[in-house]
């Protein structure tokens, strides 16, 4: 992860947008493996070990990484509701029920107000949404080197740990929206669905065919839009940590120190171990500055030292703008939750809306 | 950027974490809140209506308070009435007694007068008669003379 060559610079970033894939390899696939190349003689489900393997699994295959991470914020999500929902009382609510509740409320008002017919689904639907999207968001604030790193450490080749940066995630989301949508179109409105489509906007029968077209389209880009737009936003978000990232190594590269000792401690793959001890021990400062143990100018000393030593003030650089974009990620994440909740009650509104 | 089974997991999670939240989470927070924010409705109404009923309380006392405070007044003040009445009744009588005993003692004085007088002209005339016997011894008309004297003292 040495900034210095643009090859491994590539492969860095390839490799941080490659997910962990469990799919179908096709027969008579070559695999090139340490041991050297293997034809498989029939349809092999396995592991994908690089992009070329997954590409070639195509259909066939599944994002472990982005379910699993997807499957635990959403457990997350309905453990902590589950927990929220057992306590409730009508007496004083308190604590973590209180938390619960605001964003219970602020769901409803934001459903109240956009939703006008009468259905039972589409609150814990909003609520789903919201507190599911924005913690699989979330996920994109962690050091981006932090996990991947770690698991790598532990045998796990390929960590993709942000799930809106999937389009399938996204997108399955979104056709999930999409469905509800078809069913009480067809359920509220019955044959008028099919009226809405073909005598809009142009009410004549001469006119069915360009009707049904611009309708169709209109139809197909609401849950395209609203995958895509998630997507989009969060994985350019996790590129630029990315990139940022980047500098932040290409800083620790130039540390006069931090090569060498990086080397001789650690070999050269394990550039972000070395990181973590630098990080572990800056926190260790600040937690004693905090507890009172050495003083103000000695902790700003001591932090300085620590940030020579691991490369320098460029990697302090790459830290602030880490931070600086975490900062304004915070606002990215939240409104992208925010946004994909509104757009569906829209929608879902617009389904059981008689006339329009 | 590859579209795959993994399209389908997400939904089929999706329609789960969905349904899980449909059925044990939005119900029953909700249902509590909304339960919750009747009974608050209903305690400031209970405090709202005590709050009335304290203030009618109060009214009322007041009046009464009033209405008992005027009584008295007008209890106090017949009784007053009551006491310059007896008061004069007593003067009148004292003063009707005193007219009436000084009437009688006037009475009895003139009478005592009378009698006195009375007394006084018969023992005048007594005495006159003793003085004019004195004098002329036998030669007068002892009752020629008595009506001259009785003349003489019912002058007096």
């Amino acid at each position: 992860m040495s900034g210095e060559n643009p090859a491994s610079t590539t492969e860095y970033i390839q490799h941080h947008l490659q997910n962990l894939v469990y799919g179908r390899l096709p027969g008579g696939f070559e695999r090139h493996t340490e041991n050297g190349t293997e034809v498989l003689a029939v349809d092999t489900w396995t592991m994908a070990h690089g992009a070329t393997e997954a590409a070639a699994m195509g259909f066939w295959a599944i994002h472990v990484d982005s379910m699993a991470w997807s499957i635990g914020l959403g457990l997350i999500f309905c453990w902590m509701f589950r927990r929220a929902a057992v306590r409730a009382t009508t007496g004083v609510p308190s604590g973590f029920l209180n938390f619960v509740e605001l964003v219970i409320e602020f769901i409803d008002s934001t459903v109240k107000d956009s939703f006008q017919g009468k259905n039972k689904m589409v609150a814990p639907l909003a609520l789903t949404i919201f507190v599911w999207i924005f913690l699989m968001n979330l996920m994109d604030l962690l050091p981006v080197d932090l996990i991947p790193k770690l698991l790598m450490l532990a045998g796990v080749e390929y960590q993709k740990i942000v799930p809106s940066t999937d389009p399938n995630i996204t997108m399955g989301m979104a056709l999930g929206v999409f469905v509800l949508m078809l069913y009480y179109n067809i359920k509220i409105k019955g044959t008028g669905f099919i009226k809405e489509l073909t005598m809009h906007p142009f009410n004549h029968w001469a006119f069915i065919p360009i009707n049904l077209f611009m309708e169709l389209v209109g139809l197909l880009a609401k849950p395209f839009s609203l995958g895509l737009r998630l997507f989009g936003n969060m994985y350019a978000g996790e590129m630029i940590f990315i990139l940022i990232a980047m500098m932040f190594a290409a800083g620790a590269g130039t540390g006069l120190i931090a090569g060498g000792l990086n080397a001789q401690l650690f070999g050269e793959e394990t550039n972000s171990l070395f990181w973590l001890v630098i990080f572990v021990l800056v926190c260790g400062v600040c937690w004693m500055n905090l507890r009172g143990k050495i003083s103000t100018g000695r902790t700003v000393l001591l932090t300085l030292g620590l940030l020579t030593l691991g490369g320098g003030v460029f990697a302090l650089g790459g830290g602030l703008m880490q931070w600086g974009w975490a900062i304004f990620h915070i606002l990215v994440i939240t409104l992208q939750a925010f946004i994909f909740m509104v757009l569906t009650i829209v929608y879902l509104s617009m389904a059981h809306e008689e006339d329009h | 950027m590859n579209i795959n089974l993994t399209l389908f997991g997400q939904m089929v999670t999706f329609a789960i974490f969905v349904w899980f939240c449909m059925k044990f989470v939005w119900p029953v927070i909700i249902t509590a809140m909304e339960e919750r924010q009747q009974k608050i409705a209903d305690g400031l109404d209970a405090a709202d209506r005590a709050m009335r009923d304290l203030e009618a309380a109060q009214d009322k006392a007041t009046d009464q308070m009033k209405e008992a405070k005027q009584e008295a007044a007008g209890i106090v003040d017949q009784a007053n009435k009551r006491a310059n009445q007896i008061v004069d009744e007593a003067k009148q009588q004292a003063i009707t007694e005193g007219d009436r005993l000084k009437i009688a003692a006037e009475a009895e004085i003139e009478q005592e007068i009378n009698r006195a007088k009375e007394e006084l002209r018969a023992s005048v005339a007594g005495l006159a008669l003793a003085g004019a016997e004195k004098i002329l011894e036998a030669s007068i008309d002892d009752k020629a003379n008595r009506a001259l004297v009785d003349n003489l003292a019912s002058q007096l």
